[in-house]
């Protein structure tokens, strides 16, 4: 009875969220934008030589990634906390990082997934083979949601603070590093003949390990910064 | 001990380039530290004792 | 439960920290001087040349115990972090918050005579080694979590969300040093091997734990004054402060 009640808070939570991010599309495409001209700027500033392209396209894809999920941490929690619904949202019975976990599930399918699904077209650009396409992509489709995990403890941490967003980057850019060689190494390794399965598990891990950790630690943050 | 004389101890065998600096910025940032923190503490207790005096009739 | 803090401990309260902190700075300065004075003479004018390196070597006798303290310091200070936030002891934010530019210091100092050992060493300035990369993120968690304490202007809350901060980064640093090392060794193969002289003689091995030592009480009595400073500057307008004209 109780489990059936979380559940279906944690599952109207996301339905919630998803609802008011369609109502401001534009958000999403921003984002989207932001990583293809990211991704972009690189040959522009690099070079066209095809074979520099292709080694560092895993980097420049992940980096782009990287960034645009900080694009949009901001909002995770601000317009939450400015209207008062987190303030109820600490108020129901229900465990808050459960509640926390089902807010970043709709902050990756908003913001995470889209950049996964974009990904190929970037590769191409880059001159990536079909099979370092497909690695990199799963590799970003596993990896990213990592990405909000981690990033929801900086946005919590930084809520309401003047010049929160961009402290909130230098707080858990850090926190990115494993992610970022992981998932930017899965390609490069399976090129060089060692296999990418490696750097996939160990990318697998790590959002095994974000997931009840994560939220535990935002849900910590959040109520700091309510009280 | 191996120096025989001055220079050849601030030679540091010709790595003294190298290892003077590491052990002078060393010292120097740890000498800093402590100035600063000395002179934060006397203006914190100046500041305070200031406020009592100014304050002593209200206490 | 919101602002009625009972005082538990005798000692977990400001008023009575203060006075202790006082107490103690000298004894730790002491010890500090002279570890530091018998690591120097050891470490210049006992310890034998290296035959590998050369007198370059000399450079871990700060570079190593620098690097011990940066490290040790960011786990005491999440300690205290993980105190207050348990105990909801104001003393124990106010530690993690005066070892945090300390850890800082010790961490740049880490990395300044790293480069410096390693340039005649390994021919670069820098290298992109599990030690040094974990050890460069480190810095930037210092300076995040003295940030974040800065940003926040109510300092209940800045103190605990920089605890949070310190103590996600706790189970960062290792997690970053071991990917760095896998990486690395997918990229360069074991080429560049960090380990330090493989067999150091019992004089420099003496001279670096000294040293060590030293830094250590270096660090915890500039952490006491720090909190000694902090202390005054928080408890302004607290009655104790104003009453006993504090010395």
């Amino acid at each position: 009875m109780m489990q059936g009640g979380l559940a279906g808070a944690v599952f109207g939570l996301i339905q919630r969220d998803l609802l008011l991010t369609w109502r401001r599309r534009a958000d999403i495409a921003t984002t989207l934008l932001f990583f293809v001209i990211v991704a972009t700027l690189f040959p522009l500033g690099v070079g066209p030589e095809p074979a520099v392209l292709r080694t560092i396209a895993p980097g420049v894809l992940w980096i782009a990634a990287l960034l645009s999920c900080f694009l949009s941490l901001g909002r995770l929690f601000a317009t939450d906390y400015q209207d008062g619904t987190l303030e109820q949202m600490l108020l129901t019975p229900h465990p808050l990082a459960a509640l926390v976990l089902g807010k970043i599930a709709a902050h990756w399918l908003v913001s995470g997934l889209p950049v996964v699904v974009l990904s190929p077209l970037i590769g191409l650009q880059f001159g990536l083979s079909g099979g370092a396409i497909a690695i990199l992509t799963f590799s970003l489709l596993l990896g990213t949601p990592t990405l909000s995990l981690v990033g929801s403890i900086g946005a919590a941490l930084t809520l309401g603070i003047r010049g929160g967003n961009l402290l909130s980057a230098l707080l858990v850019l850090p926190l990115f590093i494993p992610v970022l060689i992981f998932g930017a190494g899965a390609v490069a390794s399976s090129e060089s003949g060692m296999g990418a399965e490696g750097h996939l598990s160990l990318l697998g891990a790590c959002v095994v390990l974000a997931i009840p950790f994560a939220p535990w630690a935002t849900a910590a943050a959040l109520r700091i910064a309510v009280e | 001990m191996q120096w025989n004389s001055l220079n050849e101890f601030l030679a540091m065998g010709g790595y003294g380039v190298y290892v003077w600096p590491s052990f002078g910025v060393t010292a120097l940032c740890m000498i800093w530290e402590v100035l600063i923190l000395r002179r934060r503490h006397a203006a914190a207790r100046t500041a305070l004792n200031q406020s009592v005096a100014s304050a002593g009739v209200a206490l | 439960m919101k602002t009625d803090r009972m005082n538990w401990f005798q000692w977990s309260s400001p008023q009575a920290f203060y006075p202790l902190a006082g107490k103690l700075i000298p004894w730790f300065a002491c010890v500090s001087m002279v570890c530091l004075a018998a690591g120097l003479y050891m470490g210049f004018l006992v310890a034998p040349t290296d035959f590998q390196q050369g007198d370059s070597y000399r450079i871990i006798f700060v570079h190593v115990p620098a690097a011990w303290m940066s490290m040790f310091l960011y786990v005491v200070m999440a300690g205290w972090a993980a105190v207050g936030l348990g105990l909801k002891a104001r003393p124990s934010f106010m530690m993690a918050q005066a070892i945090a530019p300390t850890g800082a210091l010790f961490t740049f100092l880490a990395l300044f005579t790293g480069a410096f050992w390693g340039k005649p060493t390994w021919g670069a300035w820098w290298v992109w080694d599990a030690r040094l990369t974990s050890e460069l993120i480190l810095l930037f968690q210092y300076a995040g979590v003295m940030l974040l304490h800065a940003s926040i202007d109510d300092l209940r809350r800045a103190d605990r969300a920089s605890a949070v901060l310190a103590l996600v980064g706790v189970v960062n640093v290792p997690i970053i040093y071991f990917s760095v090392r896998w990486w690395n060794t997918l990229h360069q193969g074991a080429s560049i091997s960090v380990t330090a002289a493989p067999k150091m003689a019992a004089t420099m091995l003496a001279a670096m734990g000294i040293m060590a030592l030293g830094f250590w009480m270096y660090s915890a009595a500039v952490t006491l004054l720090r909190v000694r400073c902090i202390i005054l500057e928080r408890e302004r307008h607290a009655s104790w402060v104003q009453i006993e004209r504090v010395s």
